[in-house]
């Protein structure tokens, strides 16, 4: 089980520092809204604490990063049951288990040194990263990188086309990214989106990076036990569906 | 006595239906390989060998008594069919952008093979398809008769009792199709059962029985010789511009040296029994 997941996961890993682009383009498209958003609204953007707008885009950016890493390497399912590697695993006596954490493990870890890459910039734009804050982040990152790399998995274990995938990426995953306070905040947001950003997980991931990088300008609306939780909670919940959709064995 | 040793694979009243299709792919499908056999599934496109070979893989499924292999109910116990099986398929199933031998270290991994005896493995193996000096390449440089060369060493790596393989030979040349079938033997002979699908009919001829699968239905099931014996006489071609008279003449004359006479092939008994040519009978 251990050793069909590790060297599954491996793979994804081997596999990602032999196609070096893949690391632009998980980073640059980040970088260049955070970039060109964060300036564009400075002069507008107020904020209950103390953050401009660069500052305050910016863990929401750190999730953006996650997510994009996590839908390049997920996307490559579609490609590996193309490609026939994908029929050899399943007809393996490997667990179907072990054949979800594989794939979603070695992505997560993908996307979680994407991310770690681009915390990189926080020194420059004023953070004030304490070793508990970073213990809490890498915590807080982890889950986000684990959660959506399973999120991913669940759509496209059953997609037949890469462009299939495009089109449930922006009609689901960037309005759940632009529905997590990354982009605006929770407070002075209208009654319904409240309510829709409240019951999505990634609000309190984005909430929890942001009270890490920034502890005294942004204090958190929710407690860093709560956010964790609600955090590993949706990684979880997303992986138990994961092997879920892949143990089922339909005919086609 | 003994406990009669189950078949290698056993497969009785098999249908299969696609969920989109009216028609059942696989109708009623019965037939049984020994040990240690080679045997074939020949048959017209379409007429069922894939379908067959995939709920063989454990890839489609199937309902309870309808498929054994080595005596384990495909659909009760599909992870120990998986343990005891290996595969070539059709479509190419290597990781190209991972070198031969990483391919086969994952592999082995799949099926719970770790440290040095995988090494071990892998190194015996791809001596045997004398890759060895190929082992760090990429696999996407490879030519595709070395390619597929690794897709067999990756069937046979974790030492499985049977052997399925989908149209193994697609793409090779034939000097490579020809080493191909004497590894096939080689393999046949250390123990292992060997299923194989192909629709050349000098493959067919390399196996020890040979079923034909048409339209979803076994249509023969025999060795090569037995399924040409069903077919009777011989065939003389002749080309003549009256060749009626030609052949009244020829059988009234003393004179004749010699009149070239061929069995019948394997190719006959395929036309016959499927009643198909490539444009024919397309209904």
């Amino acid at each position: 089980m251990i050793l069909a997941a590790a060297t599954l996961g491996q793979r994804e890993l081997v596999r990602f520092f032999r196609q070096k682009n893949r690391v632009i383009g998980a980073l640059a498209p980040p970088l260049i809204f955070w970039l060109l958003l964060g300036m564009g609204f400075s002069g507008s953007f107020r904020h209950e604490g103390s953050l401009s707008y660069l500052q305050y885009f910016f863990p929401g950016t750190v999730v953006m990063v996650v997510l994009f890493a996590a839908i390049f390497s997920t996307i490559s399912i579609i490609e590996d049951r193309k490609e026939g590697f994908l029929q050899s695993v399943l007809v393996s006596p490997a667990p179907r288990a072990s054949i979800a954490l594989g794939k979603i493990w070695g992505g997560s870890a993908i996307a979680f040194l994407h991310a770690v890459f681009f915390l990189l910039l926080s020194p420059w734009i004023g953070a004030h990263l304490t070793p508990a804050g970073a213990l809490y982040g890498a915590a807080i990152l982890a889950g986000i990188s684990f959660g959506l790399t399973a999120l991913g998995f669940l759509i496209a274990w059953r997609m037949d086309s890469t462009q299939g995938f495009h089109s449930v990426m922006n009609l689901f995953l960037m309005p759940l990214w632009f529905l997590s306070g990354a982009v605006f905040p929770v407070a002075t947001a209208p009654a319904w989106l409240k309510g829709l950003m409240m019951a999505n997980p990634l609000t309190y991931g984005v909430e929890a990076l942001r009270s890490a990088l920034f502890p005294p300008a942004a204090p958190s609306a929710a407690s860093p036990v709560l956010c964790l939780s609600i955090i590993l909670a949706f990684a979880a919940v997303m992986f138990i569906l994961s092997v879920f959709v892949c143990a089922r064995q339909e005919a086609p | 006595m003994g406990v009669a040793v189950p078949p290698a694979v056993k497969i009785r009243n098999l249908s299969f239906r696609y969920r989109k299709s009216s028609e059942d792919a696989l109708k009623q499908v019965t037939l049984e390989v020994e040990r240690g056999e080679i045997f074939g599934l020949l048959g017209p496109n379409g007429g069922g060998k894939t379908t067959l070979f995939k709920i063989l893989s454990t890839a489609y499924p199937c309902r309870p008594a309808e498929a054994e292999i080595l005596g384990l109910d495909l659909a009760a116990a599909p992870g120990e069919v998986r343990r005891k099986i290996g595969f070539v398929f059709q479509s190419p199933s290597l990781d190209k952008k991972l070198t031969v031998s990483e391919n086969l270290r994952h592999h082995g991994r799949l099926y719970g093979l770790s440290g040095r005896v995988l090494e071990k493995k892998i190194g015996d193996i791809l001596e045997k398809v004398s890759l060895s000096p190929r082992s760090n390449e990429l696999v996407e440089i490879l030519s595709g008769g070395l390619a597929r060369r690794v897709e067999i060493a990756k069937g046979l790596l974790h030492s499985p009792e049977v052997l399925l393989m989908d149209e193994p030979t697609t793409g090779l040349d034939p000097g490579a199709r020809m080493d191909f079938w004497r590894h096939i033997e080689d393999i046949r002979s250390s123990g292992v059962t060997i299923l194989v699908t192909t629709h050349l009919m000098e493959e067919a001829e390399k196996c020890g029985r040979l079923a034909i699968l048409n339209e979803g239905r076994v249509v023969a099931l025999g060795s090569p010789a037995s399924l040409k014996g069903e077919i009777e006489g011989e065939v003389v071609t002749v080309e003549a511009k009256n060749a009626e008279a030609f052949a009244r003449e020829v059988r009234g004359r003393g004179d004749v040296l010699s009149v070239n006479v061929s069995g019948r092939t394997l190719e006959d008994v395929f036309v016959k029994k499927t009643g198909h040519t490539f444009w024919g009978n397309g209904k």
